[in-house]
């Protein structure tokens, strides 16, 4: 412990840090960049490869070829689902047990806090239908659930065909090890958080579920298909669940695998895999899929049905079917057969998936980035809040400095009261509180006295109040008894800073996109901050550095990197639904990123936007 | 003075009923960082319902309270969140003590006794409305300390005997008591003088016998020396590796079974091993030793839980005079309050999301341990800083005149 007890070392590392704190900084933060989009570059990244043994060396030989039963069983899905105007309970139900499952169903039914403006939805009753095909050997204590949705209008329907056709083919093997579930839900992600906690026996989220009549055991992964046409060009495999939480990389390995064996394009977030690495379109290419994945994550919902599984420490998939424009064509029977590959390869598992990692990025599908090499460059941006937190510190405790060692007879001016430190702190929490709270419940008052719908009251009532918090400083400096000093501006800004960056760094770990996106934008901001800077030109910055605006941001470039960017009218209207999205996934399904961002970050912020205007 | 203090204690007394009464006290009473194997309260009320069956509380491994405090919620049961919003208090009042009691050597302002509460309330904010007895052990050696520091030496006896009978590690605080009481009363610590014998013999004859009482009496409610594997042997073999912010845990659950009594020994050693050294060091300074043992006591202990780490935290604002020797304050308030964010976190990632595995908790409860030793020795250099300045003045100078600084190696 030298640098710790040793007074000379030690004051010689704090006056080097002091003295180079600003240069020291900004180095760190163009290292945490550069750090970041490096990582897409192809020599740093690491082929994926099989963790878990129990999937590796077993050879399987796909034998599924009903491809046509599952496309005219599509169509007659699509014809009952028209009749009958939603999910053709009865038709799946006869189906399914012709096809010697055990069908069950679940009536479900739940009150958005505001209407869905996306999917037109508000009061939402449905059903959720599923078979259990028993393990015809084994003792019956685990399961895999294989899922496709009942989408309004054309989509899906090949899904369920397909679905179908597999329950009849599966029925005819003998080597299952774990029982089967063949799910359909409705209303997608609400059907399927019913049937969730219905199978799980818990309610976080309020929902309405009649209990479930059959059960099949522990559930060790699940897959979500989605295949809207009778033939396909590639396979899109999604991964990003429920508040950034991934699947186990060895479920992405797997499919990986199995479209290798089958001559199956497969893509991740649209985009198919480049061999060019060396050139600037081919980094680009895997910077962009890469930028994607943490844009996705960050957002925190869950980007296909699968999503929700993650939550139950479930393994879970979603793999999209898409129709491009490509010559090579494959029919159903191909998907098909991966998909039982896939599942056969899921039935040899002994243990849950845990071998490989549960923390990366995915450059291309065949490469990834683990933890151990993301997070430094989130480090770097805490250690930058870290440095100047050290900063502050050294210059408060300065006047005791300057004697021997910490001795001193000298009069300190009383440090500032708690109070004013407290004050703006508290005041900052209660506007993110109002923040958190009142946009939903003030949606009918709101809807009284304006001409504008619950979901514009809900999102326009959460931005009046995000504005009306630029407001504040000017009022909480009257409500202090005297001015602010020197002295209470540094302790409040060390305090915030400490605070953002435990915050930050919590926010990291669990999902760290969230938390990398945030601090890009938020450390320079709140590092820099001082009272004495050019008022308006900083207000500015912080102002275009908000988080409200970071959502803004990311969602122009999201636009961009899908290849359908937007103008500026239509990329106001995407955010104003991204919040109203965001609301209603943090009630209906428990995502975090709205309370994380009205409890904490933006309190956070605004303690900083106090700092500035600090007279 | 008086009259801020009790409006402090009002209000602390509302905020904990508010707090005891909501929702929080059901999820933060199931937080392994806050109730441990030894002290949590469902296992108290497991213990009570054998007992009103007849049969012994300590059959199936569930209870390891002592006989005397299953005894005590018997008779209390209905009153238990009084009883636990009650007993912290004697640790905040026991402090103010403290403070005042070492500063009648030096003038200072008496708003220090609201910094005082102000301080311990976010001291034990973490364990206020947890539901375990850790509140009513730490009373004792509150208790234990106040009678040391009036004087009484048979109501230290008996108190410390209690302490220790509650759990065994206040067994250290004997020497720090004794250097006390040597020191009131004017004994000089010297192994040769009879006068020094005839006062350690007759307390620990007191400890002793205190001791021996309660275990007997415990014997007698009980009928059966059940207790003794139950508690003792429970907190000093370790059986139970849930997690918790202590040492033991991962260290055992790694530990091949041919090593494990030798491992046992090292880890239980080093909590008693440190009163020598310190006692020798600190022999003129016995408030500061109860201090450091107690401290070391937290940390070290099999389990240890926030409640016995809020215990030392509770006593710091005696030693504020100390506050401009400190040299790592900074580094330790980040370390802790990092920690204590994090714990959380780390446990759901670990145990509800499944991403991540116990290394991940077990690294930041070694960095909560490395951040408590920081400051446990941060204060024992500061201490022996001020001392060397109160004799040998406040600027130090080297034989040519220029600027000393001082070192511990």
């Amino acid at each position: 412990m030298g640098l710790l007890s040793d007074p000379n070392r030690r004051k010689a590392l704090t006056n080097l840090l002091t003295r180079l704190n600003a240069p020291i900084c900004m180095v760190c933060y163009l290292a945490a960049i550069v750090w970041f989009m490096g990582l897409a570059f192809e020599p740093f990244t690491l082929r994926t490869y099989m963790s878990e043994n129990a999937m590796g060396s077993t050879m399987v030989e796909e034998r599924f070829s009903s491809g046509e039963r599952a496309l005219s069983l599509a169509k007659e899905f699509d014809a009952h689902k028209r009749k009958a105007g939603g999910m053709p309970v009865e038709w799946l139900v006869k189906a399914m047990q012709a096809r010697g499952l055990e069908v069950f169903t679940q009536s479900f039914s739940r009150k958005l806090p505001f209407p869905d403006e996306n999917k037109e939805r508000y009061m939402v009753r449905g059903t959720n239908v599923y078979g259990i095909l028993r393990a015809p050997r084994a003792p019956r204590t685990e399961a895999l659930v294989i899922t496709a949705p009942c989408s309004p209008g054309n989509s899906d329907n090949q899904a369920v065909g397909l679905l179908l056709a597999l329950a009849q083919y599966f029925r005819n093997q003998i080597f299952w090890a774990k029982d089967i579930i063949f799910l359909v839900n409705e209303h997608d992600l609400i059907g399927m958080q019913a049937w969730l906690e219905g199978y799980h026996h818990t309610n976080i989220t309020g929902m309405e579920y009649s209990p479930l009549q059959g059960r099949a055991g522990s559930i060790q992964a699940a897959l979500s298909l989605e295949l809207s046409s009778d033939v396909i060009t590639s396979l899109d495999l999604i991964l990003e669940g429920l508040n950034g939480q991934l699947p186990n990389l060895d479920l992405a390995n797997l499919f990986y695998a199995f479209c290798q064996k089958l001559g199956v394009l497969c893509t991740i977030q649209g985009k198919l895999q480049r061999n060019d690495w060396d050139t600037a379109e081919g980094y680009t290419h895997a910077a962009q899929t890469m930028m994607l994945m943490v844009l996705k994550q960050a957002c925190g919902r869950s980007w296909g049905d699968h999503g929700l599984f993650l939550r139950y420490h479930i393994e879970a998939a979603s793999i999209r079917g898409i129709n491009g424009f490509r010559h090579y064509k494959m029919d159903v029977a191909t998907i098909g057969r991966l998909l039982e590959g896939m599942v056969r390869k899921l039935n040899n598992l002994l243990e849950r998936l845990h071998q490989s990692y549960f923390f990366y990025l995915l450059p291309s599908l065949s490469r990834f980035v683990s933890i151990g090499y993301y997070m430094p460059a989130f480090g770097l941006l805490a250690v930058i809040l870290l440095l100047r937190a050290l900063d502050l510190w050294v210059n408060l405790g300065a006047p005791a400095l300057e004697a021997v060692d910490g001795v001193t007879e000298a009069e300190q001016p009383s440090g500032p009261g708690v109070l004013t430190v407290l004050t703006p702190v508290v005041i900052s929490h209660l506007t993110g509180v109002a923040l958190y709270l009142l946009p939903v419940h003030l949606q009918e008052m709101a809807v009284e006295h304006f001409p504008v719908s619950e979901t514009e009251a809900v999102v326009l009532t959460a931005v009046a109040i995000y504005t009306a918090g630029l407001a504040l400083p000017h009022n909480t400096q009257r409500l202090l008894s005297g001015e602010g000093t020197e002295q209470g501006w540094k302790v409040l800004k060390l305090t915030a800073l400490l605070y953002l960056a435990v915050l930050l760094g919590c926010t990291a770990l669990i999902n760290f996109s969230l938390g990398f996106v945030l601090a890009v934008t938020l450390v320079p901001i709140t590092a820099s901050m001082t009272p004495h800077m050019p008022k308006a030109l900083s207000a500015l910055a912080m102002v275009l550095l908000s988080p409200a605006f970071t959502i803004l941001y990311c969602v122009f470039i999201y636009q961009e990197l899908i290849e359908a960017p937007v103008s500026v009218g239509e990329g106001w209207m995407l955010f104003l639904s991204v919040i109203s999205q965001g609301i209603l996934d943090h009630a209906l399904y428990g995502s975090l990123v709205y309370p994380l961002l009205a409890l904490f970050i933006y309190p956070c912020w605004l303690m900083f936007w106090n700092i500035l205007f600090w007279s | 003075m008086a009259a801020p203090l009790t409006l402090l204690l009002i209000v602390a007394v509302t905020i904990r009923a508010v707090l005891f009464r909501s929702s929080l006290a059901e999820l933060i009473s199931e937080r392994v960082e806050v109730v441990s194997p030894l002290n949590a309260w469902k296992r108290v009320v497991e213990g009570l319902a054998l007992l009103d069956l007849g049969v012994s509380p300590y059959s199936g491994d569930v209870f390891h309270e002592t006989p005397l405090m299953i005894y005590l919620f018997h008779f209390t049961v209905d009153y238990a969140e009084i009883v636990f919003m009650v007993s912290p208090y004697f640790v905040d009042c026991l402090s103010c003590l403290l403070a005042s009691l070492d500063r009648a050597k030096i003038a200072i302002g008496s708003n220090n006794l609201k910094s005082d509460l102000l301080f311990n309330f976010p001291g034990c904010l973490r364990h206020i409305i947890s539901f375990s007895t850790c509140g009513l052990n730490n009373a004792i050696i509150a208790l234990f300390i106040f009678c040391t520091l009036k004087g009484s030496a048979l109501l230290s006896g008996i108190l410390l005997a209690l302490a220790t009978y509650q759990s065994i590690y206040p067994l250290t605080l004997f020497a720090p008591a004794l250097l006390f009481f040597l020191q009131r009363l004017y004994i000089p610590v010297n192994l040769r003088r009879s006068s020094f014998w005839c006062f350690t013999l007759q307390y620990a004859f007191i400890y002793v016998g205190s001791l021996v009482v309660i275990t007997g009496l415990s014997f007698f409610l009980l009928g059966s020396w059940d207790f003794i594997p139950s508690v003792y042997g429970f907190i000093f073999s370790v059986p139970d590796l849930t997690p918790n912010i202590g040492l033991f845990w991962y260290f055992f659950a790694e530990m091949f079974e041919h090593f494990r009594l030798f491992f046992i020994c090292v880890f239980q050693i080093n909590v008693f091993f440190y009163t020598i050294p310190l006692s020798i060091k600190l022999k003129e300074h016995p408030v500061f030793l109860i201090f450091m043992q107690i401290a070391i006591i937290s940390i070290f202990k099999s389990y240890p839980t926030v409640g016995d780490v809020a215990l030392y935290m509770a006593f710091l604002p005696a030693w504020s005079h100390l506050y401009r020797f400190l040299r790592n304050i900074f580094l330790v308030s980040c370390v802790l309050l990092a920690c204590s964010a994090l714990f959380p976190v780390l446990w759901h990632l670990w145990i509800y999301a499944g991403s991540a595995n116990s290394n991940f908790y077990y690294a930041i409860t070694l960095l909560f341990n490395f951040g408590q030793i920081l400051l446990v020795s941060d204060y024992f250099y500061a201490y022996l800083r001020r001392e060397h300045h109160l004799t040998h003045g406040l600027y130090l100078k080297k034989k040519d005149g220029t600027e000393a600084t001082l070192v511990l190696k």
